[in-house]
């Protein structure tokens, strides 16, 4: 959407140049989380992680990445071939293309232009974010179904239900946050967040009496991304590996940086609700005016990617009737008890 | 603000739309038919956004091509389309029932081509940011009563799917 | 712009398929998706109108339409796999004792 004081050309110039900025960066971002957690989880299972390739194991994904890419491409037989190379690419393209929508902080001006710091932004973007998570449960459902094996039908059977159903108390938990922010535009709802009280406790939405709803959303956020102690479509004792059993190579690799990306992306839709998106102090030059706000914005992302792989060092797996009945008869009438009380709070205070 | 190429995305996503509902009824095997209809109604909601509908477009993506549509696939999972896969594709009517819904598509059109002169070649806009407030508000005041009834429908709907796909305890 | 019926004649053609569909296949989940397929040809219209006539009444529709959707689908569904399970069939023809 060209607005402001840019024409279609600059707009589309600048879009092209954040698209190729963005996608480098989440790509990096995947990459490092994995080796992120594989040091982690090594370090609370008393391991070191990996220290071979480069100092600290720093050139690990590289090498993964490299291992990945020589493989061979094994396609099975009796595979309906189509939608067998259809899903893994569906899923990784969903899960970047929700990163289009996440503001990484407020806009800078460069050369007498003001560019957002973000892709794109509508004004149902929150919407467009569900609607792309709703649409990548297609990639596993496929995959599950398209291999023609056991282990990957169950996977990709429980992985759709699972992510309907925590879909459904993930929209919930959202439902708060826009009443009282008033948009669906996630930029708008970083606005709303800003200042603070007293000076010193921020208005995030969090103190603004949505931690229950910051629960529910970080717990049906792990089941979306498919994460322990949610990973029953991929429960390797019990499926082997779930839906991606019979992927190999560069294939299984695209499933791999979906879940990792869609971790990310989920991560930054957390700061961004919950936690305040890119606020916090800005001091010092021009320079760190631009800079701090999407320092701040990486600290929270991750603070929660971080969360995510302390909570997959520490917590066993559910049984699937313990998952199912977690969602439907906890998390949803908890979520819909939420949105009511702050309804109310917010009828009765305007 | 005008949009860069209105008329291109129509024509793109109306073709898109055609050639996948025509999918849907021509393919044999019922997952490829689900995922054309999946394309369909993505490109339907495509076409939504055109109208000024972002709120209809945004609900059309989760709870059509997102809810319905993965519960539709979940079916065809559970049971045996190999079965299915070797029986005839079409009825012993087909040709009775092309020939119907030609008939029904041509009265429509002929309906829409009397009567375009009606029809202004340019509609004004509906400011689009108040879009998702003012759905809100028509559903939760002028539509109230029409809301409640929906939501027992759904209630209904729930417990007559539990009833009926629960396995008999004997 | 585009003409508003544009998108009318859009709709009548989606119609018209999904009313093909529904009369001519012999899955009975192809014919569900047919019926989908008819009531997102409605939903085009009542849209189209909604922005023609500037009023939002007609996107509220578009809402019921699909609670109706969602709820058709679930009991349509239930229904076909307690068919499944007893009759080891889609063929609607083939359906035809009155009891399960």
């Amino acid at each position: 959407m060209p607005t402001g004081n840019l024409s279609v050309t600059t707009f589309v110039i600048a879009s092209i140049i954040k698209i190729a900025i963005v996608l480098w960066v989440l790509l990096t971002a995947v990459a490092y989380t994995v080796w992120l957690e594989r040091k982690v989880v090594g370090h609370i299972q008393n391991r070191w992680g990996p220290t071979r390739v480069g100092p600290f194991g720093l050139l690990q994904p590289l090498a993964d990445g490299l291992k990945f890419i020589f493989k061979e491409d094994l396609t099975p037989p009796y595979v309906h071939k189509f939608l067998y190379i259809l899903a893994p690419m569906l899923a990784l393209s969903m899960s970047l293309i929700a990163i289009c929508l996440i503001p990484f902080g407020n806009s800078v001006n460069i050369a007498g232009m003001n560019i957002p710091l973000q892709i794109t932004d509508t004004n149902i973007a929150l919407l467009i974010i569900l609607g792309i998570t709703s649409i990548a449960v297609y990639g596993v459902a496929l995959a599950g179904w398209s291999s023609n094996s056991k282990y990957s039908l169950l996977g990709g059977l429980r992985a759709s239900a699972q992510m309907i159903s925590y879909e459904v108390a993930l929209g919930l938990s959202l439902v708060g946050v826009l009443i009282l922010c008033g948009t669906f535009s996630l930029h708008g709802i970083v606005e709303a967040q800003t200042g603070t009280w007293f000076g010193f406790i921020p208005k995030w939405n969090i103190f603004k009496g949505q931690f229950i709803a910051f629960f529910i959303y970080i717990m049906a956020a792990y089941a979306e991304t498919n994460r322990i102690p949610f990973d029953l479509p991929e429960a390797e004792t019990e499926l082997v590996a779930g839906y991606h059993t019979e992927y190999s190579s560069m294939k299984f690799a695209m499933f791999f940086m979906a879940e990792y990306s869609n971790m990310v992306t989920v991560a930054c839709l957390a700061s961004i609700l919950f936690l305040g998106g890119w606020t916090g102090p800005v001091f010092g030059p021009p320079i760190l005016h631009a800079l701090l706000p999407i320092f701040w914005f990486a600290l929270r992302v991750l603070f929660f990617i971080f969360v995510y792989i302390w909570v997959r060092g520490t917590l066993p797996r559910f049984r699937y009737d313990q998952l199912m009945s977690f969602a439907w008869k906890f998390l949803l009438p908890l979520a819909i008890a939420n949105v009511m009380i702050t309804a109310l709070v917010v009828a009765l205070r305007s | 603000m005008t949009p860069i190429a209105p008329t291109f995305f129509f024509y793109f996503l109306s073709a898109v739309a055609l050639i996948s509902a025509i999918l849907v009824i021509t393919r044999k095997n019922p997952v490829h038919s689900a995922l054309a209809l999946i394309v369909t109604l993505l490109s339907l909601a495509g076409l939504y956004l055109m109208l000024y509908a972002p709120f209809v477009t945004g609900v059309q993506v989760i709870v059509y091509a997102g809810g319905i549509m993965v519960l539709f696939l979940f079916v065809i999972m559970l049971v045996n389309i190999e079965r299915a896969m070797k029986e005839e594709e079409f009825n012993k009517q087909w040709i009775a029932g092309l020939i119907a819904s030609l008939l029904l598509g041509g009265l429509f059109l002929a309906v829409y081509f009397k009567g375009r002169a009606i029809f202004p070649s340019e509609f004004t806009k509906i400011p689009e940011q108040m879009n998702t407030q003012q759905v809100g508000m028509l559903i939760f005041q002028n539509y109230l009563l029409p809301f409640e009834i929906a939501s027992l429908l759904l209630l209904v709907a729930i417990v007559g799917a539990v009833v009926m796909a629960k396995k008999k305890l004997s | 712009m585009v003409p508003i019926s544009y998108y009318l004649v859009l709709s009548a053609i989606l119609f018209a398929c999904g009313v093909l569909g529904f009369l001519i296949k012999r899955n009975v989940i192809t014919i569900f998706m047919s019926i989908e397929l008819m009531l997102n040809a409605v939903n085009l219209s009542f849209v189209a109108f909604a922005s023609y006539w500037q009023a939002l009444s007609g996107q509220v529709f578009v809402f019921f339409v699909m609670v109706v959707a969602a709820a058709e689908a679930a009991v349509g569904l239930a229904i076909i796999i307690a068919v499944f399970r007893t009759r080891q069939t889609l063929n609607p023809d083939r359906v035809n004792l009155l009891k399960l």
